[in-house]
């Protein structure tokens, strides 16, 4: 630990929100404390109120949002109570802060330059000039190359990650001393996210700054951070090094938490249950499918001839991008390009790649949300046309579900979860009477985890995971042979996401399924699939059995994707 | 172009997690009436409460009227040209009977009011209502399907919006009215207003329904619904209309109010209903012609009487815009 | 950007040839146009070499031709009722109603704007609420009630303005103006404020709601984590991106303005094209009805074009395109 006084101390902090169901406590009576040159990551998992601490010290929290007790001393001076001039002296100047999307925290109708030297001129006392040059020099030192031409440009003429690069050079213009980062890299893809995080890295060593991470990713803290503070329901419950937070973790909830991570390295059977974390904790295997008696193990799909539940040949899609007079102007998205695979029978097969490779479009085209351009889909042997509507269409596609990415979306806020979950039961006639209906949907509820009484409720009064279990369950419904998840957990916490996947391999086990399994998250693709397509800009680069893609890589996009993985194992750390 | 001031973000109801794996209980309908956000921010804001009591007042008082009026105005045996232009009972000159004073007709203010009123109501919804299921019949169409039917129907909605409202209801009428035979223009006055308003008011719910169906098709639940494989008009039916309904109600509410102004409008230009059977307008076009030889309430109360119905239904519609997209809060 | 302006342009042309179309269908639709032009004593084979002169025996499309040509050269025929050509007509009267709309969207946009960006600002002050308010009954009140009451309130009861008409005009050419005189002013001040009003309200409301939905924007929070000014973000920040949105509405109100100058002019006995267009459709006299159509039409589209094209300068990813 440092000798003199630290850059940030915080003492017995509390933050609340004062709702009309009475006061949310954020923060409660938080101590930290960073290091100038230090990288502090601060951890948790969805309203674990890490965001509310970076706010709380600028002063900058959501209405109704009150600092209710505690100190912020900020090189030894209190911040907490200051009026709005101090406040905004100290803001920019000493403070800089860097949010999540870059897409929207930059003005779209200023030039970077106007917006960089405004604030280098509001916090620093300079002459335009030199403000312009300093202006160029930030540019560069956060990676932008010509700067003196970029800075002419407009925010929309930058890429996600050049934007994000801006971001940082706008948090650094007042040369502040302490950088808070709410999840700087979150809305970023992986490639991208790791050079954002070096930049970070490398600003804070370089230029003696005390940064804090907020971020609920814990491969994100494990690559940057020094020290590691973990956060669950408003408290701090585990201060450490990194090394210790992540390799030997004390408190109950870290180390379920660090279980809950899939591993990058190996695969598991399954996840271990998680037992800290009060979630939707019920242990499936208490109630397995016998698939001979069960409802669910009615077969009303022959079994494909040739042993391939789904195969694509020579798949196309392109969209517009931008309209023109004439076609050559017309920009093109090639999103799917020439893509060939083939899934078998009981297989688990992963289509992994970074965002806009094309992979959901995929999923798309094979439920017949979307119509290929050209090339021939086969569900259990047979030839489809799934977006048709005629007879034959109608029972392929039954034996297609998809489970969708995002849990606040996939389903009907107006509807009962019983009648989401009944939709394709009634539709398709599969139960002789409406009693009949209701019996398979709360069977179908407890077999996801959720426990019958869940059919008289409405989507809203369910969490995200929980809501997952409802679109799972309504995927069954149509008691389908395959089943097409698309990112099914990419937006749920990484303790739920543990659980999810623990019951999609539960249910297929069970049941026989094939499934399709996209995910952006490599160590997601290895604890579920047995083959994967590894794609990009629209096309397959290398398909391989799981164990062989990531042991032996042979396509050399691969290798790269493999090389930015995050990974727990502190072994790999850059800057050590 | 986006009508920003009708442009919403559907998104961000509020979403409570329940803790996880709790016993639940299905909860009955009254209980989630009261528990419901919206009705909670209705039952904490006066301004909303008042506005919803005087509209109600105003809705009760006039389809009431053939009861509660004190004189049948459209009663030849009720009305006596000696009691024409009496002033109100609290100035001088003024009758016990004719509490708000008389036309100069000789017809109860206060009773003309009541039945006007009801007129005014009545085509301003059944306006709306047109209004209402040909826009979002289209919008949703328009929305959901896309391409060629998209493009035909927005570019009607957009040459339509070229002519301002007020003014394509009355070249609609003052047609509609060209085409009736003379003898039957006077009772079908009333449709072919009704007609006028409802014509000109459907693009603007097309744009609204249309942008709210893209917002919603786009929705997973949609895929969704197409996956299990259901047929197009039952997801339009089942999953989009009802998830498209909230802003087109801020619509219809705002709309109502306009819809009103824009009978009284046409009335008080004397295109709209006819002064045998007058609604609000026509009273004020009427009482107009007195003003300046000092006859003052002929034409104040029905103003009046049209301005605050209007008010009460616009701090409505105002308050359900705000409720409804909690992002301006 | 070509490409954006070309379609625009295109797009226009579109709405045009629409809405000409709707206005000779009028011709058509509405009564037949012999019986218009001649009294009930002509014989047969006079309203047959009418019919002829006129072209109505010709198929439909060649009708139409004809005339979309002649209304391109401003000739929309005679006057049924006045029996004088419609163009004249038109002209006549085109300066009391452009200057009636000019002052009225000077007030509404400059009071309107001012009042909204202040709202927006100082969304909690006592002076915002007072300012809501109001402007809530002001859309709650129809035009022709405001002029009524404007009317008896300033010309009746304290005989400050005159109650209608246009007086004190000057001749420039053949455009008459009531600019150059204080009698001009002073019958055109009422009316003004009339048209103005509601469209007042309406931009007001509409910039303060734009400016409070800026206001969430994360590159403002973004703003306010650097420490710049409360003024800086209002003004720099905030108010550029509010315009955006409310120039494009600020064109359909134009459009609006033109609609309610018809009831204004009727209440003012205003003597403009929209006094003239309602005494028309009392008449059923189509050529006025059909121009006026057209005319007003052309006016939205051009100002559209504008407000497209303002869009050009200020937002430049219009003007510089993608990435």
């Amino acid at each position: 630990m440092a000798t003199d006084q630290a850059l940030l101390e915080i003492h017995n902090l509390s933050v609340q929100f004062p709702t009309r169901r009475g006061v949310v406590e954020a923060a409660r009576a938080i101590n930290l404390q960073v290091q100038p040159g230090e990288v502090l990551g601060l951890v948790g998992e969805s309203g674990a109120g890490k965001s509310t601490i970076g706010n709380a010290i600028i002063d900058l929290l959501e209405h109704p949002g009150r600092v209710t007790e505690g100190s912020i001393l900020f090189q030894g001076e209190e911040l907490r109570g200051l009026d709005d001039d101090a406040m905004r002296k100290v803001r920019g100047d000493r403070i800089g802060m860097i949010f999540q999307d870059p897409q929207t925290s930059l003005n779209p109708l200023l030039r970077i330059g106007e917006q960089l030297i405004e604030t280098i001129r509001k916090s620093l006392p300079v002459s335009d000039k030199e403000a312009h040059s300093r202006a160029v020099d930030l540019l560069e030192a956060v990676g932008i190359d010509q700067a003196e031409v970029r800075l002419k440009s407009y925010p929309h003429q930058f890429s996600g990650g050049m934007r994000q690069r801006v971001v940082i050079a706008l948090a650094l213009a007042g040369e502040p001393d302490l950088i808070i980062a709410d999840e700087p890299t979150t809305a970023l893809d992986v490639s991208i996210q790791a050079q954002i995080l070096d930049l970070i890295r490398h600003l804070c060593k370089t230029r003696n700054l005390g940064v804090i991470i907020v971020t609920h990713d814990i491969g994100v803290i494990a690559n940057i951070a020094d020290r590691v503070a973990v956060m669950y329901r408003g408290e701090v419950v585990e201060t450490g090094p990194v090394a210790q937070i992540v390799g030997a973790p004390q408190h109950d909830y870290t180390i379920s938490l660090i279980a809950a991570v899939p591993p990058a390295d190996r695969k598991l059977e399954r996840f271990n249950s998680v037992d800290y974390i009060d979630g939707d904790n019920l242990d499936h295997s208490a109630r397995r499918i016998d698939v001979g008696t069960h409802w669910l193990g009615e077969q009303s799909h022959s079994k494909s001839p040739d042993g391939a539940a789904v195969s694509v040949e020579n798949l196309k899609l392109s969209f517009v991008l931008e309209r023109a007079l004439f076609k050559r102007n017309r920009k093109m998205l090639q999103a799917v390009d020439d893509v060939t695979f083939s899934i078998a029978d009981g297989e688990t097969f992963g289509l992994v790649g970074e965002s806009g490779s094309g992979k959901s479009t995929v999923a798309r085209l094979i439920v017949g949300l979307y119509k290929p351009q050209a090339g021939r889909i086969r569900v259990m042997g047979q030839e489809v046309e799934l977006h048709k509507q005629d007879e034959q269409s109608l029972l392929a596609r039954r034996a297609l579900q998809m489970i969708f990415q995002d849990p606040y979306s996939s389903l009907n806020g107006r509807l009962k979860v019983l009648d989401i979950v009944a939709e394709p039961i009634r539709f398709f006639k599969m139960a002789g009477s409406e009693k009949q209906v209701r019996s398979i949907v709360k069977d179908l509820l407890d077999h996801v985890g959720l426990g019958a009484a869940a059919a008289m409720r409405y989507p809203h009064e369910f969490s995200g995971g929980q809501r997952q279990r409802i679109s799972i369950a309504r995927a069954l419904a149509s008691r389908p042979r395959i089943l097409i998840c698309d990112e099914p957990t990419s937006a749920l916490d990484v303790s739920i996401q543990a659980q999810i996947l623990n019951l999609l391999k539960d249910l297929q086990q069970e049941l026989g399924l094939t499934m399709l399994f996209i995910s952006h998250d490599l160590p997601v693709i290895r604890q579920m699939c047995d083959r994967v397509a590894v794609m990009r800009n629209g096309a397959i680069c290398e398909i391989a059995q799981t164990e062989l893609l990531f042991n032996a890589p042979s396509h050399e996009y691969t290798r790269h994707l493999l090389d930015l993985m995050p990974r727990m194992d502190l072994l790999d750390r850059h800057y050590q | 172009m986006c009508l920003s001031i009708l442009a919403f973000d559907w998104e961000g109801s509020s979403i409570s997690t329940n803790p996880a794996g709790s016993v639940v209980k299905p909860r009955g309908f009254f209980s989630r009436l009261i528990d419901n956000d919206i009705a909670w921010s209705f039952f904490h804001s006066p301004a909303a409460m008042i506005a919803a009591f005087i509209t109600l007042v105003c809705v009760m008082a006039t389809m009431l009227a053939p009861w509660i009026a004190p004189f049948n105005p459209f009663d030849p045996s009720q009305i006596s040209l000696w009691d024409g232009k009496l002033p109100p009972v609290w100035v001088e000159g003024g009758q016990p009977q004719y509490l708000l004073g008389t036309d100069n007709q000789g017809r109860d203010m206060l009773s003309t009011i009541l039945y006007g009123g009801r007129l005014s109501i009545l085509v301003g919804l059944a306006a709306v209502c047109l209004g209402m299921v040909l826009g979002v019949l289209l919008g949703v169409i328009s929305g959901y399907f896309g391409g060629a039917v998209d493009a035909v129907i927005m570019r009607i909605a957009d040459i339509q919006l070229t002519i301002p409202g007020i003014l394509l209801a009355i070249l609609i009428n003052g047609i509609g009215r060209t085409l009736l035979p003379l003898e039957l223009r006077e009772d079908f006055a009333i449709y072919v207003v009704i007609f006028a308003i409802g014509l000109t008011d459907w693009p603007q719910f097309a744009r609204v329904t249309r942008g709210a169906t893209l917002v919603e098709s786009q929705k997973e639940y949609v895929q969704a619904a197409r996956v299990i494989g259901l047929p197009r008009w039952l997801i339009i039916m089942r999953h989009i209309l009802p998830n498209v309904m909230r802003p087109v109600l801020v619509i219809a509410t705002i709309g109502l109010a306009l819809a009103i102004i824009s009978e009284a409008t046409l009335s008080f230009l004397g295109q709209g209903i006819p002064p045998t059977t007058p609604s609000l307008g026509t009273l004020i076009r009427v009482g107009n012609e007195y003003l300046f030889s000092g006859l003052w309430w002929i034409t104040l109360f029905p103003a009046a009487a049209l301005v605050i119905l209007v008010f009460a239904v616009n701090l409505l519609g105002d308050w359900m815009r705000d409720a409804l997209n909690p992002k301006l809060r | 950007m070509l490409s954006y302006i070309f379609r625009r342009l295109a797009q226009s042309v579109l709405v045009m040839a629409a809405v000409s179309l709707i206005s000779f269908s009028l011709f058509n639709f509405v009564g037949d146009p012999v019986n218009n032009m001649v009294g009930q004593e002509a014989t047969r084979e006079d309203r047959v070499r009418i019919r002829q002169d006129l072209g109505l025996d010709d198929p439909i499309f060649t009708q139409y031709v004809r005339f979309m040509g002649n209304a391109l050269n401003g000739d929309f025929g005679l006057s049924y009722r006045i029996k004088r050509p419609v163009s004249t007509l038109i002209k006549e009267r085109l300066p009391a109603t452009l200057e009636l709309v000019f002052v009225s969207a000077v007030i509404a946009l400059v009071v309107g704007i001012a009042a909204g960006v202040y709202t927006g600002i100082r969304r909690n002050g006592w002076l915002s609420k007072t300012i809501l308010s109001t402007s809530l009954v002001g859309v709650s009140l129809p035009t022709f009630i405001i002029g009524i009451a404007l009317i008896y309130l300033f010309a009746v009861t304290l005989r400050w303005l005159p109650s209608s008409g246009r007086a004190g005009v000057v001749e420039l050419g053949w455009w008459k103006t009531s600019f150059l005189t204080v009698d001009g002013w002073r019958s055109i001040i009422l009316p003004a404020i009339t048209l103005s009003l509601f469209q007042l309200t309406m931009i007001l409301r509409l910039v303060r709601a734009e400016m409070l939905e800026v206001m969430q924007a994360d590159y403002i929070k973004f703003a306010r984590a650097r420490g710049l000014s409360e003024r800086a973000i209002n003004f720099v920040h905030a108010l550029k991106n509010t315009l955006v949105p409310v120039i494009t509405i600020i064109g359909l109100n134009i459009g609006g303005l033109i609609a309610f100058s018809v009831i204004t002019e009727t209440v003012f006995q205003w003597p403009g094209t929209g006094l003239m267009f309602i005494q028309a459709v009392d008449f059923a006299d189509v050529p006025i009805m059909a121009a006026y159509l057209c005319f007003v039409a052309l006016i939205f589209v051009i100002v559209n074009l504008i407000v497209d094209l303002l869009y050009v300068f200020i937002d430049p990813r219009i003007r510089l395109g993608g990435q």
